[in-house]
């Protein structure tokens, strides 16, 4: 498989090539969105926090901004924030990769200053990203990742038997793959216990999966009515169980390396790799791009359109009725699996060619219909 | 040859249905994870993607899918029948309800 990509100065290695306007708060989403009208070539990633959160939701807060400054898919950042210290605090998150970043605070400056200024910046940073080349990359420097949404036992049934054959390849090679969706583990967490590849990443997994539930239960409230999902109903999905039994096919058979917190990047080991996320497909493809995923696999039954700005979302449905319907936003159509004609084998490598193609530059369904879905996990409300 | 159905393990009490099936169809069911394959007719209609009984399954029966406990009956159904969420419920998160 030939493979072409870009190498970042840290030795990281990205398959796509932005320059992002990343505001720190939601304040400055106005600001960041001016410079990206101004210059296209520059991405505005706006969202709704950063402010007066604090302690753990605080952190995964920056976190996130950082990493998505971090990911390899970037090529230069400019951060924009309401005041310069914690502007400051998500430029430094930044800084180990040796990437070109610039800071700008709109007090005492205000908004229309801020973006000449930022513009400026970011017409110097899209020229300079513009000169760097793809090269050759081996599948071994790519971080990877993966969930299902909208799922319904298609999936379970073809659609994800072929992703985890695909990643068995894959991973065979030497790619990393990160793995979520905690609560929606439930009914196979034991499978996937048993797949760990020490004492110590089983006993993480455990309590991790554990923490979870006991959030949930917490809340006393019925879940029942908010899993399956009505999506997942329509589709034919009955109980948490059998969802989570067709969702964790899609993992293959190679062992679970390691258990990530929310958008943590997992250690240089190839192989899975389980992050504790939300099962809402935008806020876990969000942490996946913080972790520094290069390409996320999306496995849909009844038709999850997500995307999301850096990361290309390749898009994989074997049911039949979603891919007649809004085939515009599916890479990999499966029926032909579902229905037998072709076997496994046949469709991991229908869909490792649209990895590799994608890997070098071919625009997913989601890029060109700009799904650009950035969704910042919060974890409790804010002061 | 084409089929109607998949189960996933040969013991499993359901298969998913991949195309719309009619009451009265014979319904060939092919088998995933081993070898084989199965009829049966279709009691009620099944949507793609829907479960049909592959036994009587009556009520308070754990059912197998995957191999793997996913739920309890909460209403008998016959083979043949659908079984969906008006009689097959979570037994790992129905006990909060």
């Amino acid at each position: 498989m030939e493979l072409t990509g870009y190498r970042r100065p840290d030795g990281q290695v990205g398959v796509r090539n932005h320059v992002v306007v990343l505001p720190v708060d939601d304040l400055s989403n106005a600001a960041a969105e001016g410079v990206a009208s101004l210059i296209p070539g520059a991405m505005a990633l706006s969202h709704p926090y950063g402010r007066l959160q604090f302690g753990d939701d605080l952190d995964l807060t920056f976190e996130t901004l950082s990493g998505h400054g971090r990911n390899p898919n970037v090529a230069a950042v400019i951060v924009i924030g309401i005041e310069p210290k914690w502007t400051q605090r998500v430029a430094e998150g930044i800084d180990p990769t040796g990437k070109p970043i610039e800071t700008f605070e709109i007090e005492r400056h205000g908004d229309l200053h801020t973006i000449e200024r930022a513009a400026k910046a970011a017409r110097k940073l899209v020229q300079d990203a513009s000169d760097i080349q793809r090269e050759p990359i081996e599948i071994s420097e790519l971080t990877l990742s993966t969930k299902c949404g909208e799922s319904d036992t298609t999936l379970g049934a073809a659609g994800n038997p072929a992703l985890g054959r695909a990643f068995d390849r894959l991973i065979d090679q030497g790619a990393s793959v990160i793995f979520g969706e905690t609560s929606e583990l439930t009914g196979a967490e034991h499978i996937l216990a048993d797949r760990c590849a020490s004492d110590d990443v089983r006993q993480a997994f455990m309590d991790t999966y554990n923490a979870y539930i006991e959030f949930i239960a917490e809340q006393g409230v019925d879940l029942l009515g908010s899993q399956p999902t009505q999506g997942n109903i329509r589709g034919g999905l009955s109980t948490i169980e059998e969802k989570a039994l067709g969702n964790i096919e899609k993992l293959g058979t190679t062992p679970i390396q390691s258990v990530l917190k929310p958008a943590q990047a997992p250690n240089e080991k190839p192989g899975l790799h389980f992050m504790d996320t939300s099962s809402a497909a935008a806020e876990m493809v969000t942490l996946c791009a913080a972790a520094g995923s290069a390409l996320h696999f999306f496995t849909t039954g009844q038709g999850n359109i997500v995307g999301h700005p850096l990361v290309p979302v390749i898009k994989i449905s074997p049911n039949p009725l979603t891919v007649e319907t809004m085939g515009e936003h599916i890479d990999v159509p499966l029926p032909d699996l579902l229905r037998g004609e072709i076997d496994l084998d046949q469709a991991a490598d229908r869909i490792e060619d649209v990895f590799a193609r994608t890997a070098r530059g071919r625009m997913t369904a989601a890029e060109v219909l700009r799904h650009r879905e950035f969704v910042l996990t919060k974890l409790y409300r804010s002061a | 040859m084409a089929y109607q159905a998949v189960a996933h393990r040969t013991n499993d009490d359901v298969a998913v249905a991949v195309q719309d099936l009619a009451p009265g169809t014979t319904v060939h069911v092919r088998v995933l994870k081993e070898a084989g394959s199965f009829e049966l007719e279709a009691r009620d209609e099944i949507p793609l993607g829907h479960k049909i009984a592959l036994r009587d399954l009556p009520t308070d029966h754990e059912v197998t899918e995957y191999g793997e406990l996913t739920g309890t009956m909460t209403d008998a159904v016959q083979q043949g029948g659908h079984v969906h969420v008006h009689n097959i419920q979570s037994r790992r998160w129905s006990k909060w309800s």
